[in-house]
């Protein structure tokens, strides 16, 4: 026990003798163990801000968009490619209560950008143009008004309803209800306000506007395929039979035999959530990786102080090696005080990366995201192993150096 | 039987395919309770003989019976445990550790005798106060004197009971007055029946011995006792001083 206490022992009398020259030491490991918490902490912030937004829609929503994909990857549509298989009647299919029994809401949305203009104001704004449905879907809530109405799908309808954001881009000091704007040379009346949701995924429900689904695909875009479609399942445990049933009406629609034919990809949110923690995992773990370099460098300069160490005192070698101490002692003791050392810096770049992410995460929530500050202890464990291992990887050479000398020679050293 | 035999021994550097022998053909017995003084100049081969009999180094070649066990036939683990156990080193720069307390230095050995440390506190201080230090237990090394830092490396020799004590120029570092003071310690651990061996080249600490073995290039060209009348020479000289 002493001949592992001890070595700790005196590492902390060194470190304690010449701070400064100790805190130059560890300062590498100190940046590179606090930059990897720092990574680690803001990393499964972030990630937890993009998963509750995808959480806050509900688990039990899928989404069809046109194209094939493979399992794990995304859709092509998602990637931007325009393709045009999905069709109104698909969506029709998908209604019908006996093709797909457990869908309690099904809506179809097409999308562009275009200027839009008020009695005030001309903004570039992007618009759904979707059924009276996504309402349901989408949990939306209206400030004023109402939403599009379900007769006003197909009927060419000039109704609009706009997002909290959007309603006080276009009308930033009159209520906009009732109001005419302009998009494409055509008027549209403001039938309705959405109350302030905030983001949920990747787009921001706030910033949209809301046209009738044919509205958008003939008067404006002049397409006469869907950009996508949304649906509601009854409960959690039947997602995954519902999307079958989509699978296999889909399939009828489009006469496809072979599954590998599909022309369309089928997801769930559920399915989403974990495409997405992956995502934001692997970005996770290779910011880490890149902080990690640091703490090879780090690493070096403990090799650098360890060898001059040993060197210094290569007296006091000899003197134990005199009085009983074997070759294993020696390198043991070398060992320890470098992985002391290495783990001192590392406890110190734990703290100062936690109290910075901690600050970081209060400034960010000050700007106003739902942003949570997280330091998960695996990431404390993994800076701490690390920390750890550095010490005995770069102590390794020193140690062994020190194992290696001669008793004699090292009392003739003086 | 005796404690220490030696049969023969040579050491034999080889720096650079250049062979220069240390010590050739040396041989000599020292018995139990014996106070031994090697002598020589420098270069002469006395530290490195030293280094032989205290198990920092191995013969070229010759046998070494250490309390009657050959010693060329040990591994460094063993030989690090028989340095543990039997040997006692006293160095002329002292060598304490820095920062360290001065009973943590005399605890040193006991350290890596690989046994419970139950009793180190009473054999520590049983240590220090055979060299008159009990009452510097708890100083740190570095705020005692030069002869305090030498008797606290003798305590540090002393602390595991060994059969023998090598002081390897005790007095090199020291001034003449606590040179003395040391040497009386010496002298009062060998009338006591510690086994001493002084490696030394002045003539006046050399005569605290029994018996005084003179290497020149490597060889004994002398090996006898001091008689009782020229040791009372000797001190009374010193006295004088």
């Amino acid at each position: 026990m002493r001949v592992i206490l001890d070595p700790i022992k005196i590492s902390f009398h060194n470190l304690n003798s010449s701070k400064f020259r100790s805190f130059l030491t560890m300062l590498g490991i100190i940046i590179g163990v606090g930059s990897v918490i720092i990574v680690m902490s803001l990393g499964s912030s972030a990630q937890g801000l993009v998963l509750n937004q995808v959480k806050t829609l509900g688990s039990n929503l899928i989404g069809i968009l046109p194209g094939g994909a493979e399992e794990k990857g995304p859709p092509a549509a998602a990637l931007g490619i325009t393709i045009t298989t999905l069709k109104y009647q698909d969506y029709e299919a998908l209604i019908d209560k006996k093709k797909v029994p457990n869908l309690t809401s099904v809506a179809a949305t097409v999308t562009g950008t275009a200027l839009v203009k008020s009695a005030s104001e001309t903004k570039q704004e992007n618009y759904y143009g979707t059924t009276a449905s996504l309402a349901d879907i989408q949990k939306f809530e209206l400030a004023e008004g109402r939403f599009l109405l379900p007769q006003e799908d197909t009927n060419l309808a000039r109704s609009v309803v706009l997002g909290s954001t959007a309603a006080g881009d276009l009308f930033p000091n009159t209520d906009p209800l009732g109001k005419d704007i302009i998009i494409k040379d055509q008027v549209f009346k403001v039938v309705g306000v959405l109350k302030k949701k905030g983001s949920s995924g990747f787009t921001n429900v706030d910033d949209l506007i809301y046209l009738p689904l044919f509205t958008a695909q003939k008067a404006l875009l002049g397409i006469n395929y869907l950009n996508s479609v949304s649906a509601k399942v009854d409960a959690d445990e039947n997602v995954d039979r519902a999307m079958e049933d989509i699978r296999a009406t889909l399939r009828e629609q489009h006469n496809i035999t072979n599954p590998i034919d599909d022309d369309f990809t089928v997801r769930s949110t559920a399915q989403a959530l974990s495409v997405l923690t992956n995502i934001t995992n692997v970005l996770k773990y290779f910011l880490a990786g890149i902080a990690a370099i640091s703490l090879v460098v780090g690493g070096v300069g403990i090799m650098n102080i360890m060898l001059v160490s040993v060197r210094q005192r290569i007296w006091e070698i000899g003197l134990r090696q005199a009085v009983g101490a074997r070759k294993s002692d020696i390198i043991l003791q070398f060992l320890i005080e470098s992985v002391f050392v290495t783990f001192s810096g590392g406890s110190v770049g734990i703290i100062l990366g936690g109290l910075i992410s901690f600050l970081a995460a209060a400034i960010i929530k000050h700007l106003g995201y739902d942003w949570q500050f997280s330091l998960p202890a695996q990431s404390i464990m993994l800076a701490a192993s690390i920390a750890i291992l550095i010490g005995l990887i770069f102590g390794m050479y020193p140690a062994r150096k020190a194992g290696r000398v001669s008793p004699m020679e090292a009392l003739r050293y003086e | 039987m005796s404690l220490i035999k030696v049969v023969n021994l040579c050491k034999i550097y080889d720096n650079e395919g250049v062979k220069t022998a240390a010590l050739c053909g040396v041989s000599f017995n020292i018995e139990k309770g014996e106070f031994v003084s090697i002598m020589g100049p420098s270069g002469s081969g006395k530290s490195t003989l030293m280094h032989i009999l205290g198990l920092l180094d191995r013969p070229s070649d010759g046998k070494y019976y250490l309390d009657g066990e050959d010693t060329s036939t040990l591994s460094d683990n063993q030989l690090a445990r028989l340095r543990n156990k039997k040997i006692g080193f006293v160095f002329q720069a002292f060598n304490l550790l820095p920062r360290t307390t001065v009973f943590e230095n005399v605890e040193l050995p006991l350290v890596y005798d690989r046994q419970s440390n139950a009793g180190n506190r009473s054999r520590v201080m049983k240590a220090l106060r055979s060299v008159g230090l009990e009452n510097r237990a708890e100083y740190f090394s570095n705020q005692l004197s030069g002869g305090e830092k030498q008797r606290v490396a003798i305590a540090r020799a002393l602390v595991n009971d060994p059969e023998v004590i090598f002081a390897d120029e005790p007095t090199g570092n020291l001034d003449s007055k606590t040179g003395v003071q040391v040497m009386e310690i010496f002298e009062a651990l060998n009338r006591h029946g510690h086994t001493i061996i002084l490696v030394t080249h002045e003539t006046v600490t050399a005569s605290y011995a029994n018996r005084i073995i003179k290497i020149l290039d490597g060889k004994i060209v002398s090996d006898r006792a001091v008689s009782e009348k020229k040791r009372q020479l000797a001190e009374r000289r010193k006295r004088i001083k």
